[in-house]
Formats: structure tokens, sequence, C-alpha cells
């Protein structure tokens, strides 16, 4: 099982990619800001949760800037991030 | 070689590998090839996230209207083993192998390729390989790379690594690289393989690039490889075939079709013999008229080259319009 060890990023604040931050927590706890939130915010949390059970991570704080990703770029940056964090690569 | 040696490839478009805005254009860039480059464009500190980005995007994009290739590190940097084992997963249709110095690189690469087909349970030759000859030693060794991988569909030159290694500026007028670019064109052609030229790395000089573009194609470059998708129709404008190559094209498969179905060996038009290159020539407009809608016809290539017989396809003969 994957846990965050330290506080990481991954992606970017550019149109069309995201900002993710990962760090230790007790609980898993997801935050999400995005720039289409109100149409979009719970296709995102769908991917975010998807990616984390398929890498068994069940703790951690992830918070996620979206720019307006599509589903490939926040699986990839949200598994690199919690990669950095668990210092798993 | 197979077919993979007949595709276009005109155009091999560089699309750095952590862009999501650019990644997600690939589908509508209208270049024949689409290079994802985990190399130059990519800083040491983002190789991570670029191959996992590069991976993620190719495994969504199955139903591909172009080449996908991804450009990894070279065999020389810690970086190249984990480009491939986080790509080839996806299936891309080739890697492009940067800084191939000797016959060596090569096979290496080839060996590398197999082990993950393999462990994917995928066909041997699946992934196919184009070497990018960007030094003077490479050029000297382009031969013997040429032939060192079944898997090796072309050669690409790259003169700005080229350049810098014979200490000099690139003028745009390019006389320096007319002696690396014909021998690499030999190496290509003696294996049978495609060869593409270097980038034109000024994007504000549209002119520049159509005169280079007129310049490698009358060397007998297949293609170019490009940095911008503003070039793409630059070079599609220059590698089109003029409206009576392809009348004469049409007329040469005509002609086959007919000896085909007469059963008749020796193929002529209008008094002249139709011998291979010739065919070949034709079949290479055709595909080229038909990739940019000047033509709506099926070049059946089996008929052509007589390896199927007229009977045997659906189409009228050698072609489907």
């Amino acid at each position: 099982m994957l846990r965050i060890r330290s506080k990481a990023q991954a992606g970017t604040m550019q149109s069309s990619d995201l900002m993710v931050t990962v760090e230790p927590h007790a609980r898993l706890e997801i935050e999400i800001e995005s720039t289409v939130q109100k149409q979009f915010e719970h296709l995102i949390r769908d991917c975010v949760v998807a990616v984390l059970r398929r890498i068994n991570l069940h703790s951690g704080r992830i918070m996620i800037s979206d720019r307006g990703a599509l589903d490939y770029a926040i699986e990839a940056r949200v598994e690199v991030a919690v990669r950095r964090g668990a210092g798993s690569w | 070689m197979g077919d993979s040696n007949q595709r276009l490839r005109r155009s091999l478009l560089y699309v750095p590998g952590n862009s999501p805005s650019m990644l997600q254009n690939i589908p509508v860039f209208e270049c024949d090839v689409c290079v994802i480059d985990l190399e130059d464009a990519v800083p040491l500190v983002e190789k991570d996230a670029a191959r996992a980005l590069a991976a993620s995007f190719i495994r969504r994009y199955q139903d591909r209207n172009k080449e996908i290739y991804v450009r990894i590190n070279g065999l020389d940097t810690p970086y190249y083993h984990d480009d491939l084992q986080a790509v080839l997963p996806a299936m891309p249709d080739g890697i492009r192998l940067p800084k191939c110095e000797s016959p060596m690189a090569a096979e290496r690469l080839d060996d590398l390729l197999t082990e993950h087909e393999e462990m994917l349970g995928c066909r041997i030759g699946s992934f196919k390989i184009i070497a990018s000859i960007e030094s003077p030693g490479g050029i000297m060794n382009a031969e013997r790379i040429a032939r060192a991988s079944e898997r090796l569909v072309a050669m690409g030159f790259s003169a700005e690594d080229y350049t810098a290694s014979l200490h000099i500026d690139r003028p745009k007028t390019g006389e320096h690289l007319l002696v690396p670019r014909q021998l690499l064109l030999m190496a290509c052609r003696a294996a049978g393989l495609q060869a593409i030229d270097t980038v034109w790395s000024d994007t504000t000089d549209m002119a520049g690039l159509k005169a280079e573009c007129e310049h490698i194609k009358v060397l007998g470059y297949d293609g170019k490889s490009l940095i911008n998708p503003r070039q793409i129709d630059v070079v599609h404008e220059v590698f089109a075939p003029k409206q009576d190559e392809v009348d004469y094209a049409l007329q040469v498969v005509d002609a086959i079709v007919q000896a085909r179905e007469q059963g008749t060996g020796v193929i002529s038009l209008a008094g002249k013999m139709i011998d291979a290159p010739v065919v070949a020539r034709a079949v290479r407009v055709l595909l080229t008229a038909k990739a940019l809608g000047i033509v709506d016809v099926d070049v059946d290539e089996g008929v052509i080259y007589g390896t199927a017989s007229v009977n045997d396809t659906s189409s009228a003969g050698g072609m489907k319009r």
C-alpha cells in the first residue's frame, strides 16, 4: 500500500493542465479547485478517486488546481504527484 | 520490412511530452507522424511526469489517424530504460532513437524492444524504429546503422547537433549540409529505408522552410521533422505531386492492372516499357495524392506488384475509386 511521506507536486497551472499537490494526512481528503468547477467537479473527483484506488493509496491530502485538463492528464498528474510524495519511483 | 516502409512520412511533428495542451491536439494536427518528445523538450526533473503523461495520452489514442513515435532519451543516459518501460505498454507505433552513432545502438534498442514485446505479449517487431543521425560519426556509420535492425523504417538527420560538432554556426543556406544529407539518403535507400530531413528552427521564416523543403525533395528525401504545427502545410504543399504526375501514375497503374488481367508479363504504356522503378514511383505519387485529397483511389499493392491475383481482390483491379 502506498503512503505519502512528504509534500510533493506534479503538473503546471497552464491551460489544459492541472497542478496536483499531495501531503501526508491521516485520512484521505481530496480538494478540487477548477476553472470548470460547476460543470465538471464530480467527474474530476471520479477520475482522481479511480487513480488512487488503482495505485492503492488510502490516506493523504490531495489538492487539485485544474485548468481544464482532460482525463488522461488528470490521471497522469495525480499518479506522478503521489509517487513523488511516496518516493516510489 | 513490410509496408511500414511505404507509409507516407512527409511531416514528423515533434510534440513536447510534458505539455497537455499540445498532446491533446495531436488528433487534429494534419501531419503524417507525431513524435512525442521525452528528450530535449523535457527538463531532467520532469522526465517522470512527461513519461506518465505521454503514456496516458497514447493509451487513450488507439484509434489513430497518424503514426505515434516517442523520442526517448539517448542510450547513453540513465533515462531511456524508464522511458521505454513507461510508454511501450501504451503501444506507440515506434521509437525515435536520438544520437544514434553506431549500428550497436540500433541493435541494442531492437533487443530492448523485443524484450518488451515478449513481456507485453505482442508480436515481435510491432514497435518500429526511426534512428536520428546527429553527428559526423553517425553519418559515416549510416549505412551500417540502416541495416542494423529490421525494425528501422527511416533515418532522420539532425543538423543542430551535427553542425555544433563541426564547430561552425548553422547558416540558413545549408551548403554545409549537402554532403551529410546525401550520404544519409544513400544509406537509407541502400537499405530500403525512408529519409527524413532535419528541423527548420525559425518558425517565423516560412519562405526559408519552403526553400529548404524544395531542396530536400530534389535530393530525394521523403519528409521533414517539424517543430511547429504551422510548418505542416508548407511541407505538404512542396511534397504534393503535380497534376500531370498524378495523371501519369493513374495511367501506369491502369496499364498494370490490364496487363495482370490479360496475364501479360511485359507491361507497356504508350509504347514505353513500365519497369519496377516506374511502378514504385507511380504508387508513391498516388499514395501522396490520396493523402492530400487530390485523388480518391485505393492502391492495391498486391495486384500492382503481382503478389495477388486480380480476381483475389474486391477492387476493380489494382484501384478502388
